[in-house]
């Protein structure tokens, strides 16, 4: 388990192009390293899906890419994150501009406590994005069209977004991130307070959403991965141990380890 | 060893002891329960005992005595030139037409001594009521009009049967010689107590019959006004810098030791600090609401910081993350989101502070406002008193009919202090947000 060497492999191989690219990220907690040297690139219109044991450092390189480890106290990042090409952590760089392009979608559904008009309303209210109501009408549709809620929601969006169902909440938390018009989503194991059923509906969408957005995602379920995802990134530890085409990394991983943990041996 | 665990466990399992100990355990939780209720009902007695006390000295001290008297309104006295100027109406020798027309009324009284006591019966105030009359109607000038005085206090405590008719003369404030004049008063149905404004109307007074809480009432709430214009932004502005931007370092660990201990200094520390800071050096006025306001915001900031802090803390993270990951700066993040969310929090710590304010008087001894005050208060520069000081002053004085007016008072600083919660609670109700 000592001295792994870190493969990168380049995805622009498969013919797409490269959103983000991490080279030598390395982050702190204190004294404490949580990422040791990660270079990972994900790929645009496609799913990334970052696995690996608790603890492993997969969130937090999630949370580097749209610097939502800047509020914790004490986190530290090195190495580079580009976006588009653009430093991230620039120091001219505006963070909450880096949030609006990047957004992100947490592990427990975490609907504001207003509206389901006002929960999708508000990224683009306070980026200014609708020039009048029809226009803002007009965002929360699409925006709740394209996360798959708008049949359900479509008469009760003055209810509060707090009474809905787990699995609805979080397609309304997607379609929350969603109505900024970001260029990557970052999910936070989204599933992971959801029922089987609630799940293949976020799944099924998160298919769909490629199509539109760039998307990289956390997981602690091998199948999750290998039925949503083009690329895998395999973490232990800190470090990231095996990265590629997700068919590659399911049926023919070049680590060991890798093979141990998707086969459920360990973690 | 597996004789021990089975004799405790046939122990464990043995149907009587089980129930031994549900019969303790049942008996434990009546006797609590017992308990809870006898607290409860001695509490709520006690509450009703005191507020049915208050209520019926309350209401006692806000009636009056009056007395009726045909008052000839002489023009030879009141305007010799017949000029009609008010100013000169207002100068006017008022006393005189209350003396004479007490001694019309009973002609018989001719000593010296008993004059002087005959003219006691009626409030030196009634001077006051019969110049405001002829000033609202000069036309009265000249013609005798049947106009009903307030009593002085001793005959207010007569007629409503606090002086006992029974006591021998010497004990009593009331002599046998004045029991027969207001007799004879009250016989020509010339003596009434009815309700009285004036206990609204009038500032303090060294006559209980003309003491009214109006000042204080006006002087508190001016204060109050102060204090929660200056507490309340700043305290939450000072709970949100704090909890959500200030960095955790030495500095910001001691200002929080240090607004934790100022919680709990006694109050008259701070009348203190605003005698030497807001009247010595910086000049306001002695005995201004805007300096006791300011002395009870200074003594209300770090209880409603600390309460601020809470609720803010109390928002969940995952909040403030969803905000953030939208694209939320830092100032949206709390004004949007995490601010609306605390606000019952906040209310709540700052009404607990305001109302310890609104009843504090140690910290007002020092800048002047535990005095006695006149007039009522027009603004927050002019002298003024407070209710609860009020209140002390009103109970500190020997004269038995300011018994009614301190019952009354407590009963207007209660009903106060109820407005200023009922307020708050209506807030919180608006601001609360169902999950």
């Amino acid at each position: 388990m000592v001295a792994i060497t870190v493969p990168v492999a380049a995805p622009t191989a498969a013919g797409g192009v490269v959103k983000v690219a991490a080279r030598g990220v390395d982050v702190f907690y204190g004294a404490k390293q949580a990422l040791v040297a990660v270079d990972l690139d994900i790929a645009e219109h496609q799913v990334t899906a970052l696995i690996g044991p608790s603890g492993c450092g997969k969130s937090t390189f999630l949370r580097c890419l749209n610097r939502m480890n800047d509020t914790i106290e004490g986190c530290r990042v090195t190495g580079s994150i580009t976006l588009d090409g653009q430093d991230l952590y620039a120091r001219t760089i505006d963070v909450v501009q880096v949030r609006s392009r990047v957004g992100m979608v947490f592990q427990k559904p975490n609907p504001f406590p207003k509206s389901v008009y006002d929960n999708v309303a508000y990224g683009p209210r306070i980026h200014g994005l609708a020039r009048d109501r029809a226009e803002l009408d007009a965002i929360v549709e699409t925006s709740l069209k394209l996360a798959s809620l708008w049949s359900e929601v479509k008469d009760r969006l003055g209810e509060p977004g707090t009474s809905l169902s787990g699995g609805q909440q979080q397609r309304l938390c997607i379609a929350r991130a969603i109505a900024v018009s970001p260029e990557v989503i970052l999910m936070d194991e989204p599933c992971s307070a959801l029922d089987p059923i609630a799940t293949a509906h976020i799944e099924e969408l998160i298919d769909e959403l490629k199509t539109n957005f760039t998307i990289a995602i956390v997981t602690h379920n091998m199948q999750q991965a290998a039925r949503v995802s083009q690329y895998t990134a395999f973490f232990h530890l800190g470090r990231l141990v095996e990265f590629g085409d997700t068919a590659a990394v399911f049926t023919n991983p070049r680590e060991t380890m890798t093979q141990d943990y998707i086969t459920g041996r360990f973690g | 060893m597996t004789d021990v665990l089975a004799r405790d466990l046939a122990r464990a399992r043995n149907p009587a002891v089980a129930a031994r100990r549900a019969h303790r355990r049942r008996a434990a939780e009546a006797r609590f329960r017992a308990a809870s209720v006898a607290g409860t009902a001695v509490a709520l007695l006690t509450l009703v005992v005191l507020l049915v006390a208050l209520v019926g000295q309350g209401l006692d001290g806000l009636r009056a005595t009056r007395v009726a008297l045909d008052v000839a309104f002489d023009a030879a006295t009141v305007d010799p030139d017949g000029t009609g100027d008010p100013a000169v109406i207002a100068k006017a020798d008022f006393n005189a037409l209350v003396k004479e027309a007490l001694r019309a009324r009973f002609p018989d009284v001719t000593t010296r001594q008993d004059r002087k006591r005959l003219n006691g019966l009626v409030s030196s105030g009634a001077l006051y009521e019969l110049r405001d009359m002829l000033l609202d109607d000069p036309g009265v000038i000249g013609t005798t009009q049947r106009v009903w005085l307030p009593a002085s206090d001793d005959v207010d405590q007569f007629a409503k049967g606090h002086i006992d008719r029974a006591a021998s003369e010497a004990e009593r404030r009331v002599s046998d010689q004045e029991i027969a004049w207001l007799d004879a008063l009250e016989a020509d149905e010339a003596l009434q107590t009815r309700f009285s404004r004036i206990f609204f109307t009038a500032g303090d007074s060294r006559e209980p019959e003309l003491a009214g809480i109006r000042g204080a009432l006006v002087g508190s709430l001016l204060t109050m006004a102060v204090t929660a214009i200056i507490a309340f932004p700043l305290g939450v502005a000072t709970a949100i810098y704090l909890e959500e931007f200030a960095p955790r370092n030495r500095w910001t660990d001691l200002i929080e030791v240090n607004i934790n201990n100022l919680a709990a200094v006694p109050s008259i520390v701070f009348g203190l600090l605003g005698l030497a800071i807001f009247l010595n050096v910086v000049g306001l006025p002695r005995s201004a609401p805007l300096v006791g306001g300011l002395v009870l915001a200074l003594m209300s900031l770090p209880v409603i910081i600390i309460a601020g802090r809470a609720a803010l803390t109390a928002v969940p993270p995952s909040i403030r993350e969803a905000a953030r990951g939208v694209g939320a700066s830092p100032l949206q993040v709390v004004a949007h989101h995490v601010l609306p969310l605390a606000m019952p929090g906040i209310l709540t710590g700052t009404i607990i502070a305001m109302a310890r304010a609104l009843g504090e008087t140690a910290p007002l001894l020092m800048i002047g406002m535990v005095a006695f005050v006149v007039d009522v208060p027009t603004g927050p520069m002019d002298a003024a008193t407070v209710l609860p000081v009020q209140i002390y002053l009103w109970a500190d004085s020997p004269e038995r009919a300011f018994v009614g007016k301190t019952a009354a008072a407590i009963v207007v600083l209660l009903g106060f202090l109820i407005t200023m919660n009922g307020v708050a609670v209506y807030l919180r109700r608006r601001f609360e947000v169902k999950w």
